[in-house]
């Protein structure tokens, strides 16, 4: 191994000298208490170290000690339900070894090692079959959500010499042996994989299913596609990381991940909390079942936020490659961004826009196009996908700083929040003017198959909010009276758009998830109201009438309805709404 | 090498701002503290920045003045800033580096404790939840506190940002619990009036026993400004994690901690972020203000409240949004209630508290506490909005309904927001004051509210055995 010595420390960074042989983003050890770093340069004989932990107290003349290793994520059965921080150490294990503080130079391993875990070999299987990479061995039923399927690593292929029974193993017990070339390759549970390298898949897969959030304003205005790829920028208390935990708790996945970068102790522990006391709709289990947490917050080293990024994609790609459809959420992008930045400068290289690197873009690119939908190695043949949703934290809310606008160039969906409609406490706070999807068309024959009203239902309510913004501004000018009465309805109706569909509490046991079935039937009640209210209109049937009508209550009520109620409670509505309103025109 | 190897020099290469470049001697520690001995005799403080084969960079707490690089003398201490801690702390007044200048005895120490602590690991720390009762309406009913949290007051220059976090100093507890508590109070590059205003109001309200506080006025050195608050929340961890105590920081301005920042950053000759702050702003800030918090298995806490002044009143400037992006809400005062003599003056459709909804409720406040904060907000905004609009168009071309929402808009402020400086609300009075504003509005309107609610806390059917 290539040992060197420090030659300069100034913040995260450290300058190594005597580093011929070593290669760039080999993890080294720095100093005597072996932190943890990364190259991320050479120049000569020198290394530029990026330190991920506290360089408080090092020397210079320390030794820097190469691994020979790239920064790998270990995965594997054990990782489901547990808390990490950049470079993957269990912090729910830390925490109880070793006390409430993140002191450095801690180093335990990512899974446990004594754990036996249950495992079923893949009775398609025989002694004597060529297997390659992402062939599944057997399946380990992690948690009760969870069937860890165990594959061979990618890159690894011939023949299957042994294969263990059903039984009890450990991730480092030897679970199968390939003969390849003459040579004897030992399999375990356990596998490593460098971060920044995405793993292999055999094909990309069009992104054709709508991700379902349960969410109103995602699912039916601005949708995600499975293997799609979207931002969510917003200001300080736009409610951005409400919104972010919202989709990572019901999202319908199999696995979500969420990576907390930079961001706060307080939200995250809040986060861990929820997610052990919150059930899954569709199984009744705690969603810690189906999750796993990176946590790098604001006030832990820098440098590890950009591994955490990295760190969640690669266990997402991971689960994808079982075929499972995977939702890895970063909150937030931004904050990975002022870490390049800072090191970038410590390096003293050309900055970019606002300082930030140059190649800034491309970074972000090199994360957001790790999403993606694809038939996975190896046999059974399969499909999974994996989908990025990241937050953007703009300086100042402003759209226009390097960071949204990069991130715009990558993704497919932009859920943009608005700072004003937070301080109106219209939750979420997603404009419905500036955000935009461009999976519509590619998701809509899904949709259509059980909901044919989907997409003329989108396009009319947010042709009726475009419309309302274009009224507000000559409403601003003359007052409302001026308008006549058909605009005046139409104001009406998107009032209760905005209010009765749009807003959604995220902390309701009800309203916070949102099935599909009940969010097309909630916009199709309004827009019923809508046409039959028309008509009264045209009839001379007096607006006033109309909103005095007790059924706009009743819609306003609609969000607290349990879902399993809600089909009864939609035909009632719509009853009422086309007797009440014919008996207003009946008696005009 | 031996631990017992002084290491010293007796010649700087240059000095510039606060900073001095030395020759490095082998064996110098990152961040390690630096004493300074300056021919007067004086001793400065000051901190390794920069460390390479050649040189080595110091920032001096102190600044730069009068130090004299051919003779001054340079001297590595081998280990990072740390601060004597003890209980004895409590009621005493010491500068932003931890030494005493109210004149009494130097403290006993019963620990040194680095003044960059440890970051608290996310899995360890306790959701924060409990109620704190403040008795100041806009705040309790509309932006809830809760231990362990960190909210700032975003003011500006001029507004009585001091007088509402005295208040809230004097009238803050927990409802029905009887602990130990105390108040970290640090003053950073504030004006000697503002320092003692604090001080003054604590000791009338006799709880100076219960208060710590750290004190570096606008004459005081900018760079030690740096350390203030790393100082004052070493001791607030001290009290919290060391003795149980539940502690209250409360630390002004921070915009003059992050103007330090900067200019230690342009002598520096980094690249400027925005407005020439330095772009690892956020993560300095965020080192500072994620030290509030709960932690499991643990009895104290720690919850913060900053103050910063806006520059220009502009909440988009760096500095009050980076605070915004880290913090749990903020509260921000209003020029404009202030000049129509409301008091606090609250923005209450700015201001926010992010971890209110686990903190209200029944068992922590009341059941309808919620509804009633989101029903009054919705109407308030309403009310904003038609304020507006017949600015344009005039009241007379509203309708009934709408001068109904105009009206409450008025009454909120003035009945709901604006309070005494003394007056001690309970969160039941300031609800039921919530009520009878929101039974000015009709009935239906009440969207937001459960009926069960309404039927039980309705002015119109409180008293009339809706319980049954």
């Amino acid at each position: 191994m290539v040992v060197g010595k420090i030659k300069r420390v100034s913040g995260p960074l450290v300058v190594a000298e005597g580093m011929r042989g070593s290669m760039v983003y080999e993890v080294v050890y720095v100093g005597e208490e072996r932190l943890i770093g990364e190259i991320i340069g050479l120049q000569g004989e020198d290394a530029f170290i990026q330190v991920y932990e506290d360089t408080s107290g090092l020397r210079v003349g320390e030794p820097v000690e190469g691994s020979g290793s790239l920064l790998s994520a270990e995965l594997g059965p054990g990782i489901v339900g547990k808390v990490y921080d950049g470079l993957q150490r269990p912090l729910s294990v830390i925490g109880e070894l070793i006390g409430p503080f993140v002191k450095r130079g801690v180093k335990l391993p990512a899974l446990p090692r004594d754990v036996k875990w249950p495992f079923t070999r893949n009775r398609d299987l025989k002694v004597g079959d060529k297997v390659g990479p992402g062939d599944v061995l057997g399946v380990v039923k992690e948690t009760p959500l969870i069937d860890h399927l165990i594959m061979i690593p990618p890159g690894m292929h011939g023949e299957l010499k042994e294969l263990v029974n059903d039984g009890d193993y450990t991730i480092e017990d030897t679970i199968a042996v390939i003969e390849s070339e003459g040579r004897k390759i030992e399999l375990t549970m356990l596998q490593k994989w460098p971060v920044r390298k995405p793993r292999p898949y055999t094909r990309r897969l069009e992104p054709t299913e709508p991700l379902i959030t349960g969410q109103r304003v995602i699912d039916m205005m601005f949708p995600i596609a499975r293997g799609g790829k979207a931002a969510v920028p917003g200001g300080f208390g736009s409610g951005k990381t409400v919104l972010l935990q919202t989709l990572t708790k019901w999202a319908r996945t199999r696995l979500n991940i969420y990576v907390g970068c930079g961001e706060r102790g307080n939200e995250m522990a809040d986060a861990l909390h929820s997610f052990l006391k919150l059930k899954d709709p569709a199984s009744g289990r705690p969603l810690a079942e189906k999750a796993v947490f990176v946590a790098n917050t604001s006030n832990m080293p820098v440098a590890a936020r950009e591994t955490s990024v990295f760190l969640g994609v690669t266990i997402g790609e991971y689960f994808r490659d079982m075929g499972y459809d995977v939702l890895m959420v970063a909150d937030s992008t931004s904050r990975w961004a002022e870490a390049m930045r800072e090191i970038s400068a410590r390096l003293e290289e050309m900055p970019g826009e606002e300082g930030f690197p140059a190649y800034l873009g491309s970074r972000l690119a090199e994360f957001y196009e790790r999403s993606g939908r694809v038939d996975c190695l190896g046999r059974p043949k399969r499909a999974g996908s994996l989908t990025i949703i990241g937050a953007v934290s703009p300086p100042g809310a402003d759209f226009s700083e390097p960071v949204t606008q990069n991130t715009l160039r990558y993704i497919g969906t932009l859920i943009a929040l608005d700072v004003s409609l937070a301080n109106r406490r219209h939750f979420p706070a997603v404009s419905w003017l500036l955000s935009y999807s461009r999976y519509v068309e590619t998701i809509e024959r899904s949709w259509r198959k059980k909901f044919p009203q989907w997409r003329e239902l989108r396009d009319r309510a947010l042709s009726i909010l475009q419309r309302e913004s274009e009224l507000m501004e000559i409403v601003r000018l003359v007052g409302p009276d001026a308008l006549p009465e058909a605009d005046k309805l139409l104001l009406d109706v998107a009032k209760m758009i905005r209010e009765d569909f749009l807003q959604q509490n995220a902390f309701h046991p009800i309203d916070s998830y949102c099935p599909p079935e009940k969010t097309v039937l909630m916009l199709d009640v309004i827009m019923k109201f809508y046409d039959h209210s028309s008509k009264a209109l045209l009839s001379g049937v007096p607006l006033d009438k109309i909103r005095a009508l007790p059924v706009k209550v009743k819609i306003a009520r609609m969000k607290e309805v349990p879902p399993e109620e809600f089909g009864k409670v939609y035909n009632g509505l719509i009853n009422e709404i086309k007797s009440s309103i014919e008996s207003l025109v009946k008696g005009g | 090498m031996s631990e017992l190897y002084v290491k010293e020099v007796r010649r700087a290469l240059s000095a510039r701002g606060s900073l001095l470049f030395v020759e490095t001697v082998p064996g110098i520690k990152y961040n390690e503290v630096v004493e300074i001995t300056l021919e007067t005799g004086e001793v400065r403080l000051g901190q390794v920045i920069d460390v390479s084969k050649d040189f080595a960079v110091l920032q001096v707490f102190g600044g730069v003045s009068e130090v004299n690089i051919k003779k001054a003398k340079i001297r590595f201490k081998g280990e990072t800033l740390k601060i004597p801690v003890s209980l004895d702390m409590l009621g005493r007044i010491f500068d932003g580096l931890g030494r005493p200048i109210d004149r009494g005895p130097p403290i006993v120490p019963e620990d040194w404790l680095d003044i960059n602590s440890a970051p608290i690991n996310p899995a360890s720390r306790e959701p924060p939840t409990e109620f704190i009762e403040t008795g100041i309406s806009a705040i309790d009913g509309l932006l809830s506190v809760v231990r362990g949290q960190k909210l700032p007051i975003f003011s500006g220059a001029g507004l009585p940002h001091n007088r509402i976090a005295a208040q809230i100093v004097r009238q803050a507890r927990v409802r029905g619990k009887e602990e130990r508590f105390a108040v970290v109070f640090a003053a950073i590059g504030v004006t000697y009036e503002e320092a003692y205003f604090f001080i003054e109001n604590l000791k009338q309200a006799g709880n100076i026993e219960n208060v710590v506080a750290f004190i570096n006025t606008a004459a005081s050195p900018v760079i030690e400004r740096i350390a203030v608050p790393r100082v004052a929340l070493t001791a607030a961890e001290f009290l919290a994690w060391k003795h149980g105590m539940h502690v209250l920081v409360v630390m002004t301005d921070m915009t003059n901690y992050c103007e330090a920042l900067r200019e230690l950053s342009a002598a520096r000759e980094e690249v400027p972020g925005r407005r020439g702050y330095p772009g690892y702003m956020y993560t300095d800030l965020a080192t500072i203000y994620e030290r509030a918090g709960r932690i499991k298995g643990m009895k104290g806490s720690i919850t913060q409240m900053p103050i910063l002044t806006m520059p220009n009143d502009d909440i988009t400037h760096p500095i009050p949004d980076l605070t915004g992006y880290i913090t749990e809400g903020q509260i921000v005062l209003s020029r404009d209630l202030d000049r129509r003599g409301i008091y606090p003056p609250v923005d209450v459709l700015l201001s926010l508290s992010r971890l209110m909804k686990d903190g209200v409720g029944p068992g922590k406040t009341r059941e309808d506490h919620y509804q009633v904060f989101m029903q009054l907000i919705a109407a308030y905004t309403e009310g904003q909005y038609l304020r507006e609009l017949s600015a344009i168009i005039g009241v007379e071309s509203l309708s009934e309904h709408d001068k109904k929402y105009l009206e409450f808009a008025d009454l909120f402020e003035r009945k709901f927001i604006n309070q005494g400086e003394y007056e001690r609300r309970t969160i039941e009075e300031t609800l039921d004051i919530g009520w009878d504003l929101l039974a000015t509005l009709p009935e239906e309107d009440l969207k937001l509210i459960s009926v069960e609610n309404i039927k039980k806390y309705h002015p119109k059917y409180r008293g009339k055995g809706s319980t049954s």
